[in-house]
C-alpha cells in the first residue's frame, strides 16, 4: 500500500505549482497507466487525506486511465496489448514485452483559479 | 468577481525525484564497475536463504556485498552476515518498499569500486516495488513453488518490471504438486522472454545455471562499457 506516499507526491507537486504561479488548484489531472502498479481507488481515498491542512484542501484527483500499448514486431506496429496477463499483440497474437504505454504516473495538467486580489 | 477556473498543462512525472536519485546511482554503479541486481518477492518466498546461497558461492570468485530492506527486524541481515560478505540492513519502519534514496544513504559510506556484484533485497511484497526504481541493472523476482503457478498472473506489474525470473523450493515441487511447465507459460504470458531459472537454496540444484547467467551478464556489462 504505496498510495498514501503517491497521493502526497501528487499533492507536493501541485502545491508547489500552484505556488510558483500564485493560483489555486481546484483538480489536478492525472494520467494512471495499467502498468504504474498504483491502484486507482486505494489512490482516489488517500488522495482525500493526503490534502488535508494544504492549500489543496477540497480539491479533486481526475485520474485518465491508460491502457497498455506494445509494439509489436510482427505488424511494426503499436497495439493494444492482448490483456495484462497476456503480452500478445492483440490483432496476431505475437508476444512481446516492448510496451510503448502503460507506466505513466503522471500529473499533466492543473484545474486552476487566480487567487483573488488583495483589497487594496 | 472571482475570475473563472482554467486549466493548465503542468506535465510532471509524480516519480520523478525517485528517478533522478536512481539514475544518479545506476551512473554511480557504472562509474565503480558494480553489477546491481535487486530482488523482488512476496514475504515467506525464500528470498533470504536464495540470496544467503547466491552471496555465499559467488563470493569464492566475485566480490559482492548486499543491502537488504526488512520492516522491522534486522534478522536477515543476521542471516546473511553468514555468507561473510558484506551486508548492511535498512530498515523500512512501516515502509512497503524501498526507494532509490535509501539506497543512496544505506551506501553513504561504502567504496563501490571495491565491488563485482551488490544485491539488493527488497521488502517482501510483489505490489508496491514495481513502481520503484532504484538504479539496478537487474531486477530478479523470485517466487517458490509453494505460493503456486499463477502469482505471474496475480501480480503482472511486478513481472513486467522484472528482468529474470527465479523459481525456487525446488525441492518441494512434488509435495506440493507444482507444475513447473504451467509456472513457467504464465511468466512468459506476462513477460515473453523473459529467462527463468528454477532451483532449490536448500538442495543446490539448479543453481549452477542461475549463477552462469549471472557472471555472463557481468561480463557482456563490462564488455558494453568498454566499447
Amino acid at each position: 500500500m504505496h498510495e498514501l506516499s503517491i497521493a502526497m507526491s501528487i499533492v507536493e507537486l501541485a502545491e508547489e505549482e500552484a505556488a510558483r504561479r500564485g493560483v489555486q488548484v481546484n483538480a489536478v489531472h492525472l494520467k494512471l497507466g495499467a502498468l504504474s502498479g498504483v491502484v486507482k481507488e486505494a489512490l482516489l481515498s488517500c488522495y482525500e487525506m493526503a490534502c488535508e491542512n494544504t492549500p489543496l484542501q477540497g480539491s479533486r484527483l481526475l485520474v485518465e486511465d491508460v491502457s497498455v500499448v506494445i509494439f509489436c514486431p510482427r505488424c511494426r506496429a503499436q497495439r493494444p496489448v492482448s490483456s495484462v496477463q497476456l503480452f500478445c499483440c492483440s490483432e496476431c497474437g505475437t508476444p512481446t514485452s516492448e510496451v510503448v504505454q502503460g507506466k505513466e504516473l503522471e500529473v499533466v495538467a492543473l484545474e486552476i483559479q487566480e487567487c483573488a486580489p488583495n483589497p487594496v | 468577481m472571482r475570475p473563472e477556473p482554467r486549466l493548465i498543462e503542468v506535465r510532471r512525472n509524480v516519480l520523478k525525484q525517485n528517478d533522478v536519485v536512481a539514475r544518479s546511482l545506476r551512473d554511480r554503479f557504472h562509474a565503480a564497475g558494480v553489477f546491481v541486481v535487486s530482488l523482488v518477492s512476496s514475504p515467506g518466498s525464500g528470498k533470504t536463504a536464495f540470496l544467503e546461497k547466491t552471496l555465499t558461492l559467488l563470493r569464492t570468485t566475485y566480490r559482492v556485498a548486499a543491502l537488504v530492506g526488512d520492516l522491522a527486524t534486522e534478522n536477515d541481515a543476521l542471516r546473511l552476515a553468514r555468507s561473510q560478505a558484506p551486508v548492511k540492513q535498512i530498515t523500512t519502519g512501516t515502509l512497503c518498499h524501498l526507494e532509490a534514496a535509501m539506497v543512496q544513504s544505506a551506501l553513504e559510506e561504502w567504496n563501490l569500486n571495491q565491488l563485482d556484484f551488490l544485491f539488493i533485497e527488497n521488502v517482501g511484497n510483489l505490489v508496491c516495488p514495481s513502481s520503484y526504481d532504484l538504479g539496478e541493472e537487474l531486477r530478479l523476482v523470485l517466487i517458490s513453488v509453494t505460493e503456486g503457478e499463477d502469482k505471474p498472473l496475480k501480480y503482472p506489474t511486478i513481472f513486467n518490471s522484472s528482468d529474470v525470473a527465479v523459481v525456487s523450493k525446488l525441492d518441494l515441487a512434488a509435495a506440493v504438486e507444482f507444475s513447473w511447465e504451467t509456472a513457467y507459460d504464465n511468466i512468459q504470458a506476462v513477460r515473453p522472454g523473459m529467462p527463468v531459472f528454477r532451483l532449490s537454496a536448500k538442495t543446490g540444484e539448479g543453481i549452477a545455471e542461475y549463477l552462469g547467467f549471472l557472471a555472463t551478464r557481468l561480463a557482456e556489462w563490462h564488455q558494453a562499457a568498454a566499447v
